[in-house]
């Protein structure tokens, strides 16, 4: 099966019913076998056990920028190919990429009072992914706004594309200033900085999330074709209203038109 | 065994529970929009609000 096939809706939903069981049962097993991971991980010499909290931190902190990538790829898709699912596919990213960069911040928020002294600090790391989140929020009010989904997908494939300028002024910020979030220590220049006993349960974690992206947005992805399908079905019925009451108002006028020819 | 979190078991227990709950809600939402949305179109196609293929709208 090819992308071509998949710009079927019809096919789109019949692929992705016999897939996301499949998709679901492949999160819950890898989300359960990362927090027993997690729960074996030892504490950090330094951190002690908060360290818990960057299984969970880091990989939303990572689909935070890799569902905006999506949702860009999505818009490229929109603009430029016209893929009919592209703008589906970015429409239905937008609210789980809000959550999952709602959570990045709270969890951040939870390491950072214990181990920085302070729930938060406007240095570059943060604000960055605090106007990430306020974007995700952005593009949902815009899809919200709009009432005709194709005007509404051009509009937001624009917003996404300039807000993509915004990844790697997150992934860099760290180095490009002088931060309080400390800089990569897993996708960095020489390898990862963290040692096996914690790589391993972050890495396990990092895949169960992408996973529960994948298939909560593709869950997403067809409510939104169910929702454009009740759309065109509604603007059908309320032709037919209309076109009917328009054929009431013509045959009752021409025969009161005969009514007065008559008399 | 039992995990001992230390004295900042709070912050580490919260941010687990805020997690889950978080994927909860979403899990949620998305299965509530399809049971909403299904429901609609069932309800138009009741109505005789048919698509132009002549296929049921919640034909998956």
């Amino acid at each position: 099966m090819t992308l071509i096939d998949l710009a079927n809706p019809t096919r789109f939903l019949a692929l992705t019913a016999r897939v996301l069981p499949w998709l679901a049962a492949a999160t819950v097993l890898l989300l359960a076998i990362g927090l027993y991971q997690t729960a074996l991980a030892p504490d950090d010499y330094q951190q002690g056990a908060t360290v818990k909290i960057m299984f969970i931190h880091v990989p939303n902190a990572w689909l935070s920028m890799f569902v905006w990538g999506v949702m860009s790829i999505a818009s490229l898709g929109t603009l430029v190919w016209r893929h009919p699912l592209a703008d589906v596919a970015a429409k239905a990213a937008a609210p789980i990429g809000a959550a999952f960069t709602f959570l990045a911040l709270l969890t951040g928020s939870l390491w950072g009072r214990p181990m920085w002294g302070t729930y938060w600090e406007w240095d570059a790391r943060l604000t960055s992914v605090l106007i990430l989140f306020l974007m995700y929020l952005g593009l949902m009010a815009l899809w919200r706004a709009v009432d005709d989904p194709s005007r509404a997908a051009r509009a937001a494939a624009v917003l996404t594309l300039v807000g993509a300028l915004n990844l790697p002024i997150i992934k860099f910020s760290v180095d490009w200033w002088n931060t309080l979030h400390q800089p990569a220590s897993v996708m960095r220049m020489g390898g990862s900085a963290l040692d096996k006993s914690f790589l391993i349960p972050l890495l396990v974690m990092a895949v169960a999330f992408t996973l529960l992206f994948v298939t909560l947005h593709l869950a997403a992805m067809r409510n939104e074709i169910l929702r454009r399908r009740v759309r065109s079905l509604q603007m059908m019925q309320a032709s037919r209203v209309a076109f009917s009451s328009e054929m009431g108002a013509a045959s009752r006028g021409q025969g009161a038109s005969k009514e007065a020819g008559a008399a | 065994m039992i995990m001992s979190l230390g004295p900042y078991a709070s912050f580490i227990v919260t941010s687990y529970a805020a997690a889950a709950l978080v994927v909860a809600l979403l899990i949620g939402w998305i299965a509530l929009d399809y049971r909403n949305q299904t429901q609609r179109l069932r309800e138009l196609e009741e109505r005789g609000i048919t698509r132009r293929s002549g296929r049921s709208a919640t034909d998956l």
